[in-house]
């Protein structure tokens, strides 16, 4: 089968491999029929994420029809089903799945005894991503095996379109829970620094959530003008100062509520030292990841607020104002996304017409383009905001 | 490359048969044995600084070379990164460095006039290699400032955003205690 597969830092290829086979009786094969590009998979792009190794096949948004199951996964699964495979990969049993934390299931990474020995405890098996988290082959490919599939799947009708469904696996579930874990209040304004296609579902996600006033915060016009058309108020950080304008626009009292929507590669920028410090001590490998916009959030917050973090972090950040952190009372939630805690709500959501996520497809190409898409996307050409690639 | 993918994948990935179009262009490549070429020459500079003061016949320039190894490892370095337009540009201005120099040792009072010129010749085609791989990554990872795109009609409320939030503040959207269990059972089971 021809799938994308990375073979070092800004090298993605369109190989053919072998076909996936069942390994285990929870198993199952599904035949891809629309898969995603993610902002998380340009750390992968980047070599940012530790534990890559070549030959892995990348991406984990992705959706398709069962081809086969595995006998254990039979009575939850048939052939013919069309399902979206969240991310993250759950077994359903564990201790932590059953408090609904799919993402820090105990059971489904398959290197556990490595993820235990960097991140102190194991998180879930995650498709397409490093081997600290399992290592699985992931969906930007023709076929994909399913592990735990009797539980790592969600159900999709007929009746709704791919581009509908599809971002139920990753992005829009992780706009959702940034904004859940804000816990909004209608009097509540939630600033959210990115306006990719996580940013973008988390600002549709606070307005369903009640937030009286939204603000995005980017510097692509392609970008803000899809936060605006979402609710949003807009703040293009090149031009204007973002401390000012959300001081400005809460009666200098601060966003009651702050999303990052950006995670480890926030932008540099001549009119922020710190980036460029950043990016520098990046470039050595005294710092692993870009942590402006937690400061910026952390000097903006109203005291007592809340700091959502839904972007990617890989590794060790400096200069993390702590003092201000402490001393405002601030509150931090974050985490990879507990996916199918939220899919019935947002599916029924769709179905009801709410939302339509398939407003932030902006490209739609062949699987055989993708290690060119991987570029257009990162570049942000041709008003790229999300790449969906049909195998 | 599908032999070291192959070698290094746990037992149970599928193997890749034969590799196809990737993402690296060869402007990315060029950089990128530019960059590699350019660790190796400075590394050399550092170490035969000597030696290679005498064979162009400037003695007196040997702590310069090593300055200038410093100077090529720097820019090499930056070039294997992200960064690589900056990297190549860097080493744009070191070749034009290098040139100033090594002109200065094709004279008639040089005994080695002869291997400074050779190695004139040589920076001469590298920065013309430095050249077309800076305009290449340039080209290739640029952003039209032209090409902005307008989504303003990409609300993704078929019903429109006023709707939304109407329909929020109807709906009176209890926020979800994060840490309680989750809002909506889970089944795995819908549809």
């Amino acid at each position: 089968m021809k799938a994308l597969v990375w073979h070092g830092k800004e090298d993605i290829r369109c190989d053919t491999v072998s076909d996936p086979e069942i390994e285990d009786a929870r198993d199952a094969i599904i035949k891809v029929s629309s898969c995603a590009i993610c902002g998380s998979d340009l750390h992968l792009f980047h070599n940012y994420i530790p534990a890559m190794e070549p030959g892995d096949i990348v991406g984990h948004e992705m959706m398709g029809e069962v081809v086969e199951v595995g006998s254990g996964a039979k009575g939850a699964l048939k052939k013919g089903d069309r399902i979206v495979v969240p991310f993250t990969i759950f077994c359903g049993e564990c201790d932590q799945c059953k408090r609904g934390n799919f993402s820090v299931c105990e059971r489904s990474n398959r290197n556990k005894a490595m993820a235990d020995k960097v991140f102190g405890h194991t998180t879930a098996g995650l498709f397409g991503y490093t081997h600290l988290t399992g290592g699985y082959p992931g969906g930007q490919a023709e076929y994909m095996r399913v592990p735990f599939a009797d539980k790592t799947h969600i159900k999709v009708p007929d009746t709704l379109s791919d581009e509908q469904v599809l971002f139920l696996g990753d992005i829009f579930p992780t706009g959702w829970q940034a904004a859940v874990n804000c816990e909004i209040e209608p009097t509540d304004t939630v600033a959210i620094w990115g306006c990719g296609p996580v940013g973008q579902m988390a600002i549709r996600s606070a307005v369903l959530l009640g937030a009286k006033q939204v603000v995005a915060i980017d510097c692509i016009p392609e970008r803000l003008s899809m936060a605006e058309a979402g609710g949003a108020i807009t703040i293009n950080f090149e031009t204007e100062s973002v401390v000012e304008r959300l001081n400005d626009l809460t009666s200098g009292k601060g966003p009651d509520k702050c999303i990052d929507a950006v995670g480890l590669e926030s932008h540099v920028s001549m009119g922020q030292p710190d980036t460029i410090l950043d990016r520098a001590k990046q470039m050595v490998m005294m710092e692993s990841d870009r942590p402006h916009v937690l400061r910026e959030m952390i000097y903006v917050c109203r005291p007592a607020g809340i700091i959502s973090i839904a972007g990617v972090y890989g590794g060790l950040v400096d200069k993390i104002p702590m003092g201000p952190a402490m001393n405002k009372s601030l509150t931090f939630r974050m985490g990879q996304t507990h996916v199918n805690r939220w899919t019935d709500d947002l599916l029924r959501r769709i179905e009801e017409g709410q939302i339509d996520p398939s407003f932030v497809i902006t490209h739609t190409a062949k699987l055989e383009d993708g290690p060119e898409m991987y570029k257009v996307f990162r570049n942000k050409q041709d008003g790229c905001i999300k790449v969906v690639l049909k195998p | 490359m599908t032999f070291i993918a192959n070698a290094v994948q746990r037992s149970d990935n599928p193997r890749v048969q034969s590799t196809g179009p990737s993402s690296l262009d060869s402007s990315d490549r060029l950089a990128r044995n530019l960059g590699w070429f350019s660790i190796g020459l400075g590394i050399t500079q550092i170490v035969a600084a000597r030696s290679l003061s005498r064979t162009l016949g400037i003695p007196e320039s040997e702590n310069l070379i090593r300055a200038f190894g410093a100077r090529e490892i720097a820019s090499g370095m930056l070039t294997l990164s992200l960064e690589k337009k900056a990297g190549l540009y860097s080493r744009i201005a070191g070749d034009a460095l290098d040139l100033a120099v090594l002109s200065t040792a094709v004279k008639e009072d040089n005994p080695k006039r002869g291997n400074a010129a050779m190695a004139l010749a040589m920076v001469a085609g590298v920065t013309l290699l430095d050249v077309a791989a800076a305009l290449g990554v340039s080209r290739n990872n640029a952003r039209d400032p032209h090409d902005e795109r307008d989504y303003s009609d990409r609300s993704g409320f078929p019903k429109g955003v006023q709707a939304a939030r109407r329909q929020a503040e109807d709906a009176d959207e209890k926020p979800v205690k994060a840490l309680s269990p989750p809002q909506t059972a889970f089944s795995g089971q819908r549809a």
